[in-house]
């Protein structure tokens, strides 16, 4: 080992004490009493259901863990054949 | 009034059963009436690590399906007269575990003990959840390491759950006994120290408890470590602990081992054994 590097070394200690911070604070938010994004999708789908036909096959989720913002994507594919209803409801949480 | 007590982590192999074994002796070595309950259906070894493997005749399954009555199953420690075992099941599956059943044996425990032990498995499945059930204490045993402290996490959610005390609208107080803890690698950043695990899971702490090669040598002997080497500093740090347990506020030391001189050196092992 070169002795630059040996004095370079970075503590591993901090990194396991920043992850675990970041894990935790999401892992919290989903186990912790009620299931926020699980909840937040239901009701998004639930009320776009009210007004049009949903194809729940057509329905697409991605959830995105960020370090302060978690986004909750749900694209859902609405029949274009209903005049009133715009071609995709995006709903952001 | 009796104490239950889990001794809970998620993660196995923290120190679960070495934890509820030398706990479970120092207050009885303290005068408290101690009985241990192994919930490891299946997997249990709180007979071996007490010593006790060659006297299990009947168990907590037995108990709890009537096969058995509880003085029956219960084994009376060899050395102590004040502390007690009841083993968990080798042949049954946690399933043979009743909320029902579980519930008549602590109560029933309840009234024959100051305090009760639950050894809980690892996992966060039934037997854990059993273990858990009646307690109206939890120890969180934790190693400075990620994924025991992510598991603890997980496991305080559950206690503040799936407990009769939090169905019930109450508190339950969570205890953090940190184990196999390196002072030295903390020391170098090569483990996480004692004040950032305490900030990730944010309950009080009961002891830390080094790691020691006297672990090993007290569950080769079937002997709790604080009786097989009691002026161990592993077995000093769980007496501590124990007498937090039971409310004494005494100062958070880290335990080290005593500097021996060249003749203890030299002599150490066999002048100390």
């Amino acid at each position: 080992m070169n002795l630059l590097a040996f004095f370079r070394r970075r503590d591993s200690a901090p990194v396991a004490r920043e992850r675990l911070q970041v894990l935790l604070a999401h892992e919290r938010a989903v186990l912790g009493g009620s299931d926020l994004i699980s909840v937040l999708q239901e009701e998004i789908l639930a009320v776009i259901a009210r007004h049009v036909t949903v194809d729940r096959d057509k329905v697409q989720i991605r959830l995105d863990r960020g370090d302060l913002v978690s986004t909750l994507e749900v694209d859902v594919e609405v029949p274009s054949t209903l005049p009133n209803a715009t071609r995709t409801a995006h709903a952001r949480a | 009034m009796a104490q239950v007590v889990v001794v809970t982590s998620g993660k196995g192999g923290v120190g679960k059963t070495t934890s509820t074994a030398a706990l479970g002796a120092a207050l009885a070595q303290g005068g408290e009436n101690v009985v241990v309950v192994d919930f490891d259906v299946g997997l249990r070894n709180l007979d071996l690590v007490m010593g006790a493997e060659r006297r299990v005749v009947f168990d907590l399954i037995n108990v709890i399906h009537g096969e058995a009555k509880l003085p029956q199953a219960l084994i009376r420690d060899k050395r102590l007269e004040n502390l007690a075992l009841l083993p968990a099941s080798q042949t049954r599956d946690k399933e043979a575990l009743t909320p029902e059943g579980v519930e008549r044996v602590i109560s029933e425990l309840r009234t024959k003990f100051d305090w009760i032990i639950c050894d809980s498995p690892a996992g966060i499945e039934r037997g854990a959840t059993m273990a858990m059930r009646y307690a109206d204490i939890a120890i969180v045993v934790t190693n400075a390491e990620v994924s025991s402290v992510r598991d603890s996490d997980r496991i305080i959610g559950l206690l503040d759950a799936k407990t009769e005390k939090a169905e019930r609208g109450q508190k339950m107080p969570k205890h953090l006994l940190l184990t196999r803890y390196d002072p030295a690698r903390a020391a170098r950043g090569e483990m996480l120290k004692t004040e950032d695990v305490l900030e990730i899971l944010s309950i009080p702490l009961l002891g830390i408890i080094p790691e020691s090669q006297d672990v090993l040598k007290a569950s080769n002997l079937g002997s709790p470590v604080t009786l097989s080497s009691p002026n161990s500093a592993v077995a000093r740090a769980y007496v501590e602990a124990s007498r937090r347990l039971k409310g004494e506020q005494i100062k958070l030391t880290l335990p080290v081992e005593a500097r021996r001189g060249l003749i203890g050196k030299l002599f150490g092992r066999r002048a100390i054994a």
